[in-house]
């Protein structure tokens, strides 16, 4: 089963560690990436710029519409995801209070729903449009 | 045989998974002396397993094989996390040290499964979380799937679980079987654990309940492991009234899901099988002479299946049998039951004035089955009036729709 992990992060607090403390934590960090790797729990992620670098886009009027930022007041923000293979919510739980990123700030952990039946009816739904 | 050998092993490896898991966390619990770092281990050597008996083929002894690779796991990931936190090295030479003195082959001790049910049943733990653990450690069930028969979401359980497993470290609760000083009470408390799982699997039977029947039938695999492993009286006992109750599952509703009581089900429904296999434990457990409540609950079970009309039941054994338990367990319901028995040995005449007095001393009065059965001898006495001021009472109380039901068609035969 696939779990959704959204790591969420300090930025301030990051930046006022010293460089040797920010290696440090990130060797950590990514060497358990590699032990969830090994061991075929580790079913993808991306690390995300902060969120000075994103866009939301929204409808609004009938058209979609482009704004900076979402610039949230608080102070952590989503800093990566990680999708996770685990047998069960308390495997996922194990694996990531393991984490070392969990130091850094919260891990929320999701379970990935599952479409299939959704998306199959949706499937049926269209093939019957298109004849 | 499939086209496709991967995934085969992955069938393998689920029978396997389900057969097997118990033991082997078990056992990697008590070489690696911890809950988590076990189970992490089991799950890293089941992946691995997949990959490796897929080049290497099934070894010849698939659990030992899911030991010896779950712990060297757990010593290579403690030793890869002591570059980070140097304690972690000195658990990894632990761990290494006792296993070159260890037994070699197959690492199973047979008492393992036993210290790892005493242990989920520890009575330092909340009781909701024995119950859980229980299914999640012993039988190998998800958080998922617990949560879906208790009808609870999983965040809720998967806290009671984490909760649970945090207790039993900073208690340092011993992964052992208790002494024989303690192992009556210990023991008391597992049985108890076992009978929650299966009545919440048998007693629920309104709204969207398809998944509870594999409570039931996970109790059952939980009660004849417990009678594998210790084969005492009571265990004997308890296993005995889950198949004996269990027997009557086809018949206790009709199609539509209304109650059905004993006295009027289909006897042709129940599972001979079930009753024959229950009657030969408590027979066993009666001739212990140790024998206590859950043997007496299933020898009156017992009393009832082998009935072969509800007209040819042995009143005066069950009467007998609910005095004998009385005695060791005195409990108001119990004694409800027993002048039932009586009502039916005697007549209703001689079971009313026995549950006027129950009601009178107050502590059923709130008991919905002391007012629906105090109804029914009226009933059958005659007393319309005083029967349907019973029913009435018996309704109010309930809150189990086919329950209601019942009592609301009783009421309507009284015109």
């Amino acid at each position: 089963m696939k779990y959704v992990c959204l790591g969420y992060i300090e930025p301030q607090k990051f930046e006022t560690m010293s460089p040797s403390e920010q290696q440090s934590m990130l060797d950590e960090c990514f060497s358990y990436d590699d032990e969830l790797r090994k061991n075929g729990h580790f079913a993808g992620g991306e690390a995300l710029q902060g969120s000075e670098a994103a866009v939301t886009l929204r409808w609004k009027d009938g058209k979609a519409v482009v704004t900076d930022g979402p610039y949230a007041e608080t102070k952590e923000q989503l800093g990566g995801i990680l999708i996770l293979e685990a047998r069960d919510l308390n495997h996922a739980i194990q694996l990531m209070s393991k984490h070392p990123g969990v130091k850094a700030g919260p891990f929320e952990i999701r379970p990935a729903a599952d479409l299939g039946e959704m998306v199959r009816q949706s499937e049926q739904r269209r093939s019957g449009q298109g004849r | 045989m499939s086209e496709n050998p991967a995934e085969e092993i992955r069938a393998q490896l689920d029978s396997v998974y389900r057969a097997e898991s118990g033991r082997i966390l078990a056992t990697l619990i008590r070489l690696l002396g911890d809950f988590d770092l076990a189970e992490d281990a089991m799950q890293d050597a089941f992946t691995a397993a997949l990959d490796r008996w897929l080049k290497e083929g099934i070894p010849e002894n698939p659990r030992a094989w899911l030991v010896s690779t779950g712990r060297f796991k757990a010593i290579d990931a403690l030793r890869r996390r002591a570059r980070f936190d140097a304690s972690q090295e000195k658990i990894a030479e632990e761990i290494e040290a006792q296993s070159s003195s260890g037994p070699a082959e197959d690492e199973s001790v047979p008492d393992d499964r036993l210290r790892l049910i005493f242990t989920c049943c520890h009575p330092a733990l909340a009781p909701e979380a024995r119950v859980a653990l229980t299914l999640r450690e012993v039988c190998g069930l998800t958080t998922e799937e617990i949560a879906r028969a208790f009808l609870t979401t999983p965040p809720t359980l998967a806290q009671r679980i984490v909760r649970a497993k945090s207790k039993i470290r900073e208690a340092r609760i011993p992964y052992q079987v208790p002494s024989p000083a303690e192992l009556a009470e210990r023991l008391g408390a597992v049985l108890h654990v076992i009978y929650l799982v299966f009545n919440e699997g048998y007693s629920a039977s309104s709204g969207a309940t398809l998944t509870r029947p594999d409570l039931s039938r996970e109790a059952i695999r939980l009660g004849r492991l417990l009678q594998e492993l210790l084969p005492e009286p009571e265990v004997m006992g308890l296993l005995a009234l889950m198949l004996l109750q269990e027997s009557r599952r086809a018949s206790r509703t009709s199609p539509t899901g209304e109650l059905i009581l004993l006295e009027s089900q289909n006897r042709s429904l129940w599972d001979r099988e079930r009753i024959e296999e229950g009657v030969a434990l408590v027979e066993r457990a009666l001739r212990s002479r140790r024998f206590g409540p859950y043997t007496l609950q299933a020898a009156i079970a017992a009393v009832h299946a082998e009935a072969p009309a509800a007209a040819a039941t042995d009143w005066p054994q069950i009467v007998a049998l609910y005095g004998a338990l009385a005695r060791i367990e005195p409990s108001p319901v119990i004694e409800l039951n027993r002048a039932v028995a009586v009502a039916m040995r005697d007549g209703p005449e001689a079971g009313l004035i026995l549950v006027d007095a129950l009601l009178a001393r107050g502590e059923l009065a709130d008991y919905h089955l002391a007012h629906s059965a105090r109804a029914d001898l009226c009933r059958r006495l005659g007393r319309v009036e005083e029967a349907r001021t019973s029913y009435e009472k018996a309704l109010a109380l309930t809150v189990q729709e086919p329950e209601r039901r019942f009592l609301e068609n009783r009421l309507r035969e009284l015109g």
